[in-house]
């Protein structure tokens, strides 16, 4: 049983830090691209939501790969060997993202080329991230000899894997906007929102779409995860139906005078549909970690190990957790701060 | 190049880099909080001041340090994939309770950078202790996996397989404490002679008896409190690893020293570099029966030596010198930083003279120097082992190869991020100098 909690709660961060990270990285990518627009605040908006949190969501990641070696360190070893390449290449990224991206608050004479280079780095990052996934699927994976090894010329030429890059892209574009769209509303700046809500209402199609190419080259690529995923087909257009419930969000009228939509009942229900679409996804994936080597079962950590570790999260998380509230209720509740007026952003 | 060599040149050099920033990171809220608590004592607008700028300085250390952490964190299982095994199986709990420690940090930076003008002072004081405390603590959490590596407990390996996992015996194995407290103490070192370095360049390049000399001056006797207070606690703590290192990894301290022959009543050889052709130390400087009294608090205390183990086990010679530099370091911080605070206190000069303010100045890079050698002394001493004499550097690496370009791309991206973070730092606080500081506080307070 204790297995099947350790996944639940790696599952859990993989969920959590894929939306805080996607929030993050869109985030730092659309305050690049209004850069030069200072009429509609686009850019101060985003940056008023980075710069306190974006520390914060690079904990998740360091959390979420120390809970795989804590959790299955067996299936850690597998993952470390494989992932060399393009783990590094994620990490020369996400260290030039960070500090250009701190940097650029700081030496206000270079804002410019320090964002173009923050938000570039960042908007591939979760393209690379999001490539775990087709390869833990088991097609580029060779094992000689016990010794894992990653094929890295037949990933670059799978179908599949630049679905996942492309959705991986699409929806970092898609929650971000929304995310930012409803911190505008709450900011009071008009403008700002009407960007950020265009913005939504054009990539929302296109990562459904990207979504459904996912699927199709699975088909061919990996059919073993996908016999499973239909058959929680049911879960599946539930998804679909909280995508539309929150594009529709976005059409309705709004009780705020001026503004057309409801941004946050959109986040809402984008969250709820990446989160049941992930969830199909990962109950498909068990329980293969790596597929076919490596299973949940045959990583899993020493259970007294595990159990010493779940005390510390039931203990380290509700020791921070008001920690998180106090955090919450100064930058994402805080009129004062969301309605700043003056440029004090850095 | 040999793979072991470059892995192990990989993720030395990351560390290497980490070590700078993080150090800075950990020992620079200690002074922050100082500053600010001297303030809430003295009224003196000043120290407000001081935490002020030092907390700019210190958002753009983290700009470095957090992604060289995180690239650490995550480098390690890229790269030591079987080490990563055993220490996933046994050793999980520092790393989980480290993600805490960040969290804590990373939540109240914030709260004291961005909600500073909405929060009351008290709780910008708290807010700088969870930073403080966070940072004290990822330190502490990421020495324990190193004293775990030294003194490894809470498990056996029988048949290659990993049985009788007690998990906290690992965390608290025999040099934890004593390795924590060394490395935590030694973090102030360089808080405290960081500002020293940059005050006293500062005091150089102004008039003295001015207001902004005045500034740096109280800047400078601050840090050197706390520098030399620190430094003190870190020789006493630094003297009982030696003796953990006599308990637990005799070859190590016989590495350190340059012992060969195993005896009582042995020397202490300060000084010199190892020669394993005729087994001694050369031109080193030997102090009778020391080395024993040193390793067991009695002269008779029977010291082992490198012959004792067999050459395969031996750590790399040249840690002898690498062992007498930190400690020669440690030393000369504490001796200058009683001498400055003795000049002005108790012969109650105004004004320190320049040769003084140079040394004061050489002193910051030397105490990041310091900690280096001591990190590089403690980790290749503890060679051939990742895990001492239960896991190999050799059976820790990674099979996959391609490591020399990765090697010269991150060389490549810290020398970037290393260089900016200068010239961003040396950008801002030009922009932004003491006076104009002081004025416009001033004027706000009239």
């Amino acid at each position: 049983m204790d297995v099947y909690l350790a996944i639940t709660i790696l599952w859990g961060f993989v969920f959590i830090y894929s939306i805080m990270g996607t929030m993050d990285f869109g985030a730092g990518f659309w305050s690049m691209l209004y850069i030069n627009r200072t009429k509609t605040k686009a850019t101060n908006i985003a940056n008023r939501y980075l710069s306190p949190t974006w520390e914060v969501t690079n904990t998740f990641i360091v959390a979420l790969v120390v809970a795989i070696y804590s959790l299955f360190p067996k299936a850690a070893f597998t993952l470390g060997t494989i992932l060399l390449i393009p783990g590094s290449m994620i990490l020369l990224l996400l260290s030039v993202r960070s500090a250009f991206l701190v940097f650029s608050h700081i030496a206000e004479g270079y804002k410019k080329p320090l964002t173009y280079i923050s938000g570039i780095c960042g908007i591939l990052i979760p393209g690379l991230l999001i490539s775990v996934l087709p390869i833990t699927h088991g097609n580029f994976v060779a094992f000689s000899n016990g010794r894992p090894q990653l094929k890295l010329a037949s990933l670059f030429s799978s179908m599949n894997e630049y679905a996942f890059f492309m959705f991986a892209i699409s929806s970092t574009l898609f929650l971000s906007s929304l995310l930012l769209a409803d911190y505008s509303k709450a900011s009071n700046e008009k403008d700002a929102y009407n960007t950020y809500r265009r913005d939504a209402l054009i990539m929302g199609p296109i990562s459904l779409i990207t979504a459904i190419l996912i699927i199709i080259t699975l088909k061919s690529e990996g059919r073993w995860i996908y016999d499973k995923m239909m058959q929680n087909f049911p879960l599946l257009i539930l998804s679909v139906f909280f995508f539309i419930a929150g594009f529709v969000g976005l059409l309705v009228p709004s009780f705020k005078p001026g503004y057309q939509g409801m941004p946050r009942l959109s986040v809402i229900a984008a969250t709820l549909q990446y989160m049941i679409a992930s969830y199909v996804y990962g109950y498909a994936h068990l329980p293969y970690i790596i597929y076919p080597e490596v299973t949940i079962h045959s990583s899993f950590t020493d259970p007294n190990s595990f159990r010493a570790v779940f005390v510390t999260y039931i203990v380290g998380f509700t020791m921070l957790f008001p920690g998180f509230i106090y955090f919450w209720s100064l930058f994402m509740n805080d009129k004062r701060y969301l309605r700043k007026k003056t440029k004090v952003d850095n | 190049m040999e793979h072991l060599i470059i892995a192990r040149s990989l993720f030395g050099t990351t560390m290497a880099v980490h070590i700078i920033f993080a150090t800075i990171g950990v020992g620079l809220p200690m002074m922050i909080l100082t500053a600010e608590l001297l303030y809430q004592k003295t009224k003196d607008i000043d120290y407000s001041i001081m935490a002020k700028r030092w907390t700019k300085a210190f958002a753009i250390i983290l700009g470095v340090s957090i992604p060289t952490g995180t690239i650490a964190g995550l480098q390690i299982t890229l790269l030591w994939p079987g080490f990563m095994k055993v220490i996933g199986t046994v050793m999980a709990l520092p790393f989980q309770i480290e993600i805490y420690a960040f969290f804590l940090e990373a939540l109240f930076m914030s709260i004291y950078v961005y909600a500073a003008d909405r929060i009351s002072p008290w709780m910008r004081n708290v807010s700088l202790l969870f930073v403080a405390l966070g940072g004290l603590a990822s330190a502490v959490l990421i020495t324990n996996v190193h004293a775990f590596e030294g003194t490894p407990a809470g498990f056996d390996i029988k048949n290659g397989k990993i049985v009788n996992v007690d998990p906290w015996a690992a965390f608290f194995n025999p040099s934890f404490g004593i390795n924590a407290i060394h490395v935590a103490v030694s973090a102030y070192i360089v808080g405290g002679f960081i500002v020293a370095m940059v005050a006293a360049y500062k005091m150089l390049k102004s008039e003295s008896g001015t207001i902004v000399y005045k500034f740096h001056q109280k800047a400078l006797m601050v840090s050197l409190i706390v520098g030399g207070l620190f430094s003190l606690f870190t020789a006493l703590s630094g003297h009982e690893t030696a003796q953990s290192l006599y308990k637990y990894q005799p070859e190590k301290l016989a590495g350190a020293e340059g012992l060969f022959k195993t005896q009582a009543y042995a020397p202490l050889t300060i000084g010199g570099y190892t020669d394993v052709k005729t087994e001694s130390v050369k031109w080193g400087i030997e102090v009778p029966w020391a080395l024993s009294f040193l390793a067991g608090n009695r002269f008779d205390t029977v010291v082992k030596g490198l012959n004792d183990f067999p050459q395969k086990y031996w750590p790399p010679l040249f840690i002898h010198t690498l062992f007498n530099a930190m400690v020669g370091i440690g030393m000369f911080l504490l001796f200058i930083a009683v001498f400055g605070f003795f000049w002005k206190k108790i012969l109650k000069r105004d004004l320190f003279p320049k040769w003084l303010l140079w040394v004061y100045v050489a002193c910051g890079p030397l105490s990041i120097l310091g900690i280096e050698f001591g990190w590089i002394f403690a980790c290749t001493g503890r060679q051939p082992w990742t895990i001492y004499r239960k896991l190999s550097t050799a059976d820790s690496v990674t099979t996959a190869g391609n490591l020399g370009i990765l090697f010269i791309l991150f060389v490549a991206i810290y020398i970037v991020l290393a260089v900016t973070a200068i010239l961003v730092l040396l950008y801002y606080f030009k922009r932004n100098p003491v006076l104009e500081d002081i004025n416009r506080t001033e004027q706000k307070n009239v």
